[in-house]
């Protein structure tokens, strides 16, 4: 009788789906439909094998990570289960450089005590103390980056990144989570053209993506639209610029969306000047990062100039502590913490 | 067999789901009231709602639509706008080759939610 194995516990599924097992012992796992459709009831698998049925109508990213719908999955062996976003472990890393990238923005390398797995465009969890955290998204790759690499603005008030900005040195050591996120490059359809939108350090992930793409061999076009409203909002332009030089399929373009344009810069919106460029996005990539209503104006505007809505992948950077989220007390255990804010504060 | 296996099941909502939620997005009839919404959330309910016009697994109940509708009420939703996406969906259909009788199946079932959609 396959068990499935939640918080600590186990559990016999007789022929349960994974979410009746838990809930019939009194967890509290979101459900709505149950009938594989809402995708609130979404877990993740940290050992044994997932069902194929479970991940129907998932994203790949989704499915590369593990996620499965609790509600559409029969266990048919053991199965250890966490709740989508849990964080389920935590290392310390030491900081082994901070790197000026522009007036607000450090880039501050950590080296994990021992090895997370993540891929380029996911986002950690930093943390202060044991109750105070904040998302930052990873702009290293993997296989081409020994540090963990992150992109982090300095907020007035921000409380992390205050600390981080003030305290922070080579050689401090902090706590970090295990990677979080659907936003990333997949390998395996390497002729697909990829159209990459971000704002302010929603560069971070898209750095990450571009690297890892190329680095991956990809074939298809690679068009990356950074945005900020001032130019000196816009940073690691050399390095693109460079990497743009090197591979023919990989286009860069600065856009700054008040004032003119100026010396290698565009004047607009990165969505603005992408689809003047890009009308039609038909069997397009899209990854979108940054401010939240930029991402969901993308999301609507390249689904509309043709993009499959599977196939586009955003990261919101959400504000901690607006008012539509609850104040900025991330518990430790973090199993309240949703996942929202990349990067912010 | 039944309407959902005869239209082709979970691989034809995936297939239908862009073409009509884009249709929508696109008819000037009724994309106000559409507009700022989460998008992500929206294709799954724009699936969900696929799902339960083809004769497929749900459990959504007319409560949950008159929940799902009653802000767009007050801003107007009525018959008129029920039926363009009605006739959105029967495009939608068309284009994918879906046979006419099954395309006034799926517009039947459609039919049956339009009191709890418009909260009468």
């Amino acid at each position: 009788m396959p068990r499935v194995v939640f918080q600590g516990s186990s559990y016999e599924a007789a022929g349960q789906s994974v979410l009746d097992c838990l809930t019939a012992r009194g967890h509290s796992v979101p459900n709505s439909c149950r009938v594989g459709v809402c995708q609130s009831c979404l877990m993740r698998a940290i050992r044994g094998a997932i069902p194929e049925k479970a991940q129907t109508g998932l994203t790949p990213t989704m499915k590369a990570r593990g996620l499965f719908l609790a509600c559409q999955c029969f266990p048919t062996e053991d199965f250890e289960v966490a709740l989508a976003d849990d964080v389920i472990r935590r290392v310390e890393a030491r900081v082994s450089a901070i790197e000026r990238l522009n007036d607000e923005i450090r880039a501050v390398r950590l080296r994990p005590s021992s090895p997370i797995e993540y891929r380029s465009g996911q986002f950690l969890r930093l943390f202060k103390d044991a109750r105070t955290s904040r998302n930052y998204s990873l702009a290293s790759v993997p296989s081409l980056d020994d540090d963990l690499i992150l992109h982090v603005r300095r907020f007035s008030g921000g409380l992390v990144s205050g600390w981080i900005f003030e305290q922070l040195e080579p050689g401090s050591v902090v706590m970090i989570s295990e990677a979080f996120g659907d936003c990333f490059y997949l390998t395996g359809r390497p002729r697909q053209d990829i159209l990459l939108l971000g704002t302010g350090c929603g560069l971070a992930p898209l750095y990450g993506i571009t690297r890892d793409a190329l680095n991956s061999g990809h074939r298809g076009r690679i068009r990356l639209y950074h945005g900020s409203r001032e130019a000196g909002g816009l940073y690691l332009t050399e390095q693109l610029r460079q990497i743009a030089a090197a591979h023919s399929n990989f286009q860069y373009r600065q856009c700054v969306s008040e004032g003119p344009p100026g010396e290698g810069h565009c004047s607009g919106t990165p969505l603005e000047l992408a689809l003047k460029d890009n009308p039609d996005l038909g069997g397009w990539r899209v990854y979108l990062c940054g401010n939240p209503q930029m991402v969901d104006a993308a999301r609507m505007e390249t689904f509309l100039a043709g993009a499959a809505s599977s196939e586009i992948f955003a990261d919101p950077f959400l504000p901690t502590g607006t008012p539509s989220t609850p104040p900025p007390q991330i518990d430790a255990s973090a199993s309240t913490a949703r996942k929202t804010s990349s990067s912010a504060t | 067999m039944g309407l959902y296996e005869d239209i082709g099941g979970a691989a034809a909502v995936d297939a239908a789901v862009d073409i009509f939620y884009r249709k929508v997005l696109k008819d000037e009839r009724i994309s106000r009231f559409f507009k700022g919404v989460d998008m992500g959330k929206q294709a799954a309910k724009q699936k969900a709602f696929l799902t339960m016009a083809f004769g497929g697994p749900n459990k959504y109940t007319g409560l949950d639509m008159r929940k799902g509708h009653a802000h767009l009420v007050e801003q107007g939703l009525n018959d008129s706008h029920f039926d363009a996406v009605v006739e959105d969906l029967g495009a939608t259909l068309k284009e994918l080759k879906v046979p006419d009788h099954l395309i006034a199946k799926v517009a039947a079932v459609a039919e049956t939610t339009r009191k709890d959609v418009l909260g009468r």
